[in-house]
């Protein structure tokens, strides 16, 4: 938006500075994730027990922290529920600088000690704040904030961490490699560590049965933390609480695996403080280690609500609180894997699911910062370990943000008149033109091509990055003069009759193929019908997949009832739904969940078929593939041959339905290279907006890196991908139906 | 004990760049002898005994100034080559902690196949007696500082130390069945 001009700077610098570090070690992670938990053999059935046993215990939240208080007292410690980060931070800056009268406090990496800031709040009162991870420790030299809540220094360089410690330490030796820098930061850390007074931890989750914590980690900071002093402060969410110590065990098979891909990390500590190791004295190194007196331990567990019992009564945000913080959505996103979690971040938290956290901690201003870098191309949902639908999450709160910033002193009366919908009239402009893509295609495709040559000319595109926020090095869509629908019914309807039909299929005429890429819609009639399909291609109403990407629910939420009434007399008679734009299957099959009554939402998902997919089952039963157009026969653009470059859509794999295309193509003898990019950026109508142009191009990257000098032939289903490629790679792909349906 | 576990574990341990020694409990303080770098330290152990060089009763400096502390573990994961360790009056935990290598003794008897049955076993002792068990893989490490680096707070090297059941063949040697495990992984 062009109201907006620093974000688009902010996101630009941050690409240039921090872009390379961060997306070579997101990357990693989460190749790293994929083999990982590809090695385990029950990975769904264990996702599944983590998230019931979070389902479980939220719910039961007031009953398991009284149960906590019960057993942490039992055991010698004591329990402090803060409200928010200031009553946290008086009661753990009382107990360390004026009970304690310390002078030194050691701290293992703790997200949700960042969240209420309390090194600040100790420094205030004359404790110093040591971060023993070394992650953590090197930002806090640098006087950073973390960028990502698993590995939080993942932007920084070895050469920049070299230069910083040169700088701050002025070393006779400056430690160089990453084994001299580590050997470095242990020696500091370890001195400091010994003298300490104070240790604090986070912990991953906590046992109400037995008042045991779960922390993980793989360097031992957090048991050195712990072991050296004699008084531990645990600070940890409401929502890290589990019924019990045997609920641990999925979560520590799925944690590393989650986050950084390792089987499990090199530390998991379960303690039930006060520990019963001996308190080292390292002042008086000369006595005995264990001198029998080990009962001088002090535990202090501060759970912070902070806003999450609020959360837990917000039907939308509740799922947050089901986040183990693994990290494996931030390292998914095709998003953040680009600028990483200083932009694409909060106060505190980053990535996808932070839109959940800071909504429900910070409030929605700050959520609003980077709600939009999501999205909602749907990679982190099958990467989260505990099943949280997190576009959803930051859909509702893109809605909210839309109700709540809606100046109802402002009319916009122009634009409501052009595009009437559901929601509030102070919309901002290109998310109302983005959301309304349906009415306007119409209006392109009734006027083309006059409209065509008007959104091609200069000063209207300048016009439209000003005001509406499209950047103007994006080819928009050209409309087409005749409507699918239309091209069908003047050709006299499907040309495989009813009676001698295999199977009747309703192919689903999305805007995008209805309007702009007609073509992709006749290639599929051709197909199917050469399948013994008998085709039908209503006039239908669009998916609602534009307005949702908006934030427009209650838009989106017609959209689905419209299609629904649509298609159930079809879906009635038994007719499958053949779904040519993968955006809008994922919609039928995932999000109408939510706008739809249970059993209408099940009818359609189970009649509905990606094309491909639907190729893919009729060839399975039976069909002849020789029907279909093989690689032998390619002319004009396939005559490059067999060789395909296939890039599936995000929604697709996430549906599991992006593979099918690669299986057809194979069966016809074609020669697939699969993209093993999550996203190709453009997602939706992102990368058409001016502030993310260059961030959409910069997560399209890997697909040029990997298709870019190819011979091969280039197809991709969605129209986003396509337009998105056209633009990495100067070519516009297929959809693959156009390349293995008959031609005309 | 199945034979598989111990397999798997031996493999797991493998991978981690940790290195196994076994033999029957009789043998225990010529393994850990082998095993432990100088000076060292350690922790009386509840099966098999530790060689005379071993401190067993340290000053606070002679942990700190200690290459090698030995302790004995509760019970081995087998699926993740996990040893448990559990902190205790006599310093089971610092002295596994800070020192550079950590040998740890492990009874074959005491090894579990997966994590569900590490977490059974210890629910109960959380419950009871309060525990506090670290599940230790590997040594410590660190991806932190552009690279992989052991050794980043905790121990560079760890060996395990596996103690055979004199009852398997009655000899404690169980060589014959055990199937190759090495570089397969
Ligand atoms: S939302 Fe899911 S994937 Fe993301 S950090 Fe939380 S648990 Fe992990």
């Amino acid at each position: 938006m062009s109201s907006d001009a620093t974000k688009g700077d902010r996101i630009r610098e941050l690409m240039a500075t921090e872009g390379d570090a961060v997306a070579e070690n997101t990357r990693g992670f989460n190749q790293g994730r994929y083999e990982s938990t590809g090695r385990l053999d029950d990975y769904e059935e264990l996702k599944a027990e983590a998230r019931g046993i979070k389902e479980d215990a939220i719910a039961r939240l007031p009953e398991l922290i009284e149960e906590v208080r019960r057993t942490v007292e039992a055991n010698g410690g004591t329990v402090y529920v803060a409200d928010d980060a200031a009553d946290a931070n008086r009661y753990i800056t009382e107990l360390t600088a004026e009970e304690r009268d310390a002078d030194r406090l050691v701290k293992s990496k703790s997200m949700t000690s960042e969240e209420i800031e309390v090194n600040e709040a100790l420094e205030a009162e004359g404790v110093e704040v040591v971060e023993t991870d070394l992650g953590e420790w090197v930002l806090q030299v640098a006087d950073e904030a973390p960028s990502h809540i698993v590995a939080p220094a993942i932007h920084k360089s070895r050469e920049g961490i070299a230069e910083l410690f040169a700088e701050r330490f002025d070393p006779d030796d400056p430690p160089e490699t990453a084994e001299e820098l580590t050997m470095f930061a242990r020696e500091r850390l370890g001195e400091l560590i010994e003298d300490a007074d104070v240790g604090m931890t986070g912990a991953n989750f906590v046992a109400a049965d037995s008042g045991t914590m779960l922390l993980v980690t793989s360097e031992g900071n957090a048991r050195k933390t712990v072991t050296a002093t004699d008084t531990h402060v645990a600070v940890a969410g409401v929502e890290k609480l589990v019924p019990t110590v045997e609920d641990f065990s999925p979560f520590v098979e799925l944690i590393g695996r989650s986050g950084t891909g390792q089987d499990v990390t090199s530390y998991i500590s379960t303690l039930t403080p006060p520990v019963g190791s001996p308190v080292p004295d390292f002042e008086h190194d000369d006595g005995p280690l264990a001198d029998g007196s080990g009962d001088d331990r002090d535990f202090h567990l501060v759970l912070i609500d902070n806003g999450r019992m609020e959360m837990r009564e917000d039907e939308q945000l509740k799922e947050t609180l089901y986040c183990i913080r693994c990290s494996a959505c931030s390292n998914a996103c095709g998003n953040f894997q680009s600028v990483g979690g200083h932009a694409f971040g909060g106060e505190t938290y980053s990535g996808g699911i932070a839109t959940g956290w800071e909504a429900g901690i910070e409030g929605l201003d700050v959520a609003a910062e980077f709600n939009d870098l999501c999205t909602g191309c749907s990679r982190c949902v099958p990467a989260c370990p505990v099943g949280i639908d997190i576009p959803w999450i930051n859909t509702v709160v893109r809605d909210r943000i839309n109700r709540g910033e809606a100046d109802p002193g402002q009319t916009d009366w122009m634009f409501e008149e052009l595009v009437p919908d559901e929601e509030p009239g102070g919309l901002d402009l290109s998310t109302r033109i983005v959301g309304n893509y349906e009415t306007l295609a119409k209006w392109g495709s009734r006027t083309a091509p006059i409209a065509n040559r008007l959104s091609d000319a200069g000063p209207v595109r300048a016009l439209a990055e000003r005001v509406a926020g499209i950047d103007r090095r994006r080819d928009l869509p050209e409309f087409a003069g005749e409507p699918l629908v239309d091209w069908f019914e003047a050709r006299g309807g499907s040309r495989v009759s009813a009676d001698e039909a295999e199977r009747e299929a309703v192919l689903y005429a999305d805007t995008a193929t209805n309007y702009v890429d007609v073509d992709r819609g006749k290639a599929a009639v051709r197909a199917l019908e050469a399948l013994d399909v008998h085709v039908r291609v209503p006039d239908l109403p669009g998916s609602g997949r534009p307005p949702l990407s908006q934030g427009m629910i209650a838009t989106a939420e017609s959209a689905a009832e419209d299609v629904y009434a649509g298609l159930a007399t079809h879906v009635d008679a038994g007719r499958d739904v053949v779904v040519i734009e993968p955006s809008d299957l994922a919609m039928f099959r995932s999000e109408y969940e939510k706008f739809l009554p249970e059993a209408s939402h099940e009818r359609l998902a189970a009649a509905s078929y990606d094309v491909m997919e639907y190729v893919f089952g009729l060839l399975e039963n039976g069909a002849d593939p020789s029907d279909l157009r093989a690689p032998a026969e390619g002319t004009g653009p396939v005559a490059a041959g067999k060789r395909v470059a296939y890039h599936p859509h995000c929604q697709a794999r996430t549906i599991g339905v992006g593979e099918h295309a690669t299986a057809v193509m194979e069966a016809l003898g074609y020669d697939v290279r699969v993209s093993d990019t999550e996203c190709c950026g453009m997602a939706g109508s992102f990368g058409y907006k001016h502030d993310y142009y260059e961030l959409s191009m910069d997560v399209g990257e890997p697909i040029r890196e990997q298709f870019g000098d190819t011979d091969r032939t280039v197809v991709a289903a969605g129209t986003s991908c396509t337009e998105q490629i056209d633009a990495l790679l100067g070519d516009t792909p297929m959809h693959p139906v156009e390349l293995v349906a008959p031609r005309e | 004990m199945s034979v598989a576990d111990r397999s798997t574990f031996k493999r797991r341990l493998d991978s981690l760049g940790v290195t196994v020694t076994e033999g029957p409990e009789s043998e225990c303080a010529e393994l850990i002898d082998e095993a432990a770098g100088d000076p060292a330290v350690g922790v009386a152990l509840d099966a098999g005994s530790l060689p005379d060089r071993i401190e067993t009763d340290p000053t606070t400096a002679e942990l700190r100034a200690a290459h090698t502390g030995v302790t004995d573990a509760e019970l081995g994961v087998a699926e993740y080559g996990s040893v448990a360790i559990e902190a205790d009056g006599a310093g089971t935990e610092p002295v596994s902690l800070f020192v550079d290598r950590h040998v740890v003794v492990l009874r074959e008897a005491d090894l579990v196949p997966d994590m569900p049955d590490a977490f059974e076993w210890l629910g109960p002792r959380a419950r009871d007696e309060s525990t506090d068990v670290v599940f230790a893989t590997g040594p410590s490490a660190t991806a932190d500082m552009g690279g992989l680096v052991h050794g980043a707070h905790g121990p560079k090297e760890v060996h395990v130390v596996l103690l055979r059941e004199p009852g398997e063949d009655g000899s404690g040697e169980s060589d014959a069945t055990d199937p190759e495990v090495s570089a397969d992984e």
